[in-house]
């Protein structure tokens, strides 16, 4: 197995959460691509780390996980508070900074 | 086809496919449970890749903390059964044209460069490398990326709790 297939795979998967972010309008259904493409790049920070010897790598996707458990919280935190005033997580819905 | 070729691409399909789930569902709850099988097969990929603590990392963090976390924020939105696809074409031309561009650049990138590796035999017991590496060239990172979370779990009670009424 190549590192090449590991790369494409990696491609293909944040390909689909930026599909997921860009035509998708249920915030929590953007959120999770979000969390896929966190995923994605982490797997071709591990395919590098293996096929390179180097396990810096791997420490790198702890703090990206770190930094993806943060973004959980903030994140539903956020699209809890704005469905308990707007009842909605229609991200069309939330416009009202938008003028 | 060897036997990691064959396991590979099953843990492939299972992340590609539990993916396009995600994305694509209009049930919310069956797009966040396809969620816990991308996890799940990105886990399997690590695993072949001699990540073995990541990998379990993965299991407990995404799969037991970040996924239960979501599945909290679905239910506590409820509204379940109305989740609809964006079709009106205004924002799905240039979607498509970003993604094509971004498909384009990355998937050419990644097979066209000549990638270094190296013959070694893989790494074996990661975890001791990974925990000497945080205590010595990265504690500084280490230390602000707990700082971090304690921020995010503070802010995080601050956002979603309920404001009294004065």
């Amino acid at each position: 197995m190549e590192l090449q297939t590991y790369l494409l795979l990696s491609a293909v998967t944040f390909i689909i959460g930026v599909v997921g972010v860009l035509a998708r309008r249920n915030a929590i259904i953007v959120f999770m691509s979000i969390e896929l493409m966190l995923n994605s790049v982490n797997l071709t920070l591990v395919a590098f780390s293996a096929y390179l010897g180097d396990v810096t790598g791997q420490m790198l996707v702890f703090f990206v996980m770190t930094v993806a458990a943060a973004e959980a919280a903030i994140g539903l935190a956020i699209i809890i508070a704005l469905f308990r005033n707007k009842q909605t997580v229609n991200l069309d819905d939330i416009n009202i900074l938008k003028w | 086809m060897d036997l990691y070729a064959v396991v590979f691409y099953a843990f492939a399909f299972i992340t590609l496919a539990a993916g396009a789930i995600v994305v694509f569902s209009r049930n919310i709850v069956h797009a966040a449970f396809a969620l816990l099988f991308a996890f799940f097969g990105v886990a399997g990929l690590y695993v072949l890749l001699m990540a073995d603590f990541l990998a379990i990392t993965q299991l407990l963090i995404y799969v037991g903390g970040i996924l239960v976390l979501v599945l909290f924020g679905v239910m506590l939105t409820s509204n379940t059964i109305d989740v609809q696809m964006k079709t009106s074409t205004i924002q799905t031309f240039p979607a498509v044209l970003i993604v094509a561009a971004l498909a384009g650049t990355l998937i050419g990138i990644f097979w066209s460069t000549d990638w270094k590796t190296t013959t070694d035999p893989p790494i074996q017991a990661t975890a001791p490398k990974i925990g000497e590496m945080m205590l010595t060239s990265y504690l500084l990172p280490f230390e602000i990326a707990s700082v971090v979370l304690l921020v995010a779990l503070v802010g995080a009670a601050m956002i979603a709790r309920r404001e009294k009424k004065a």
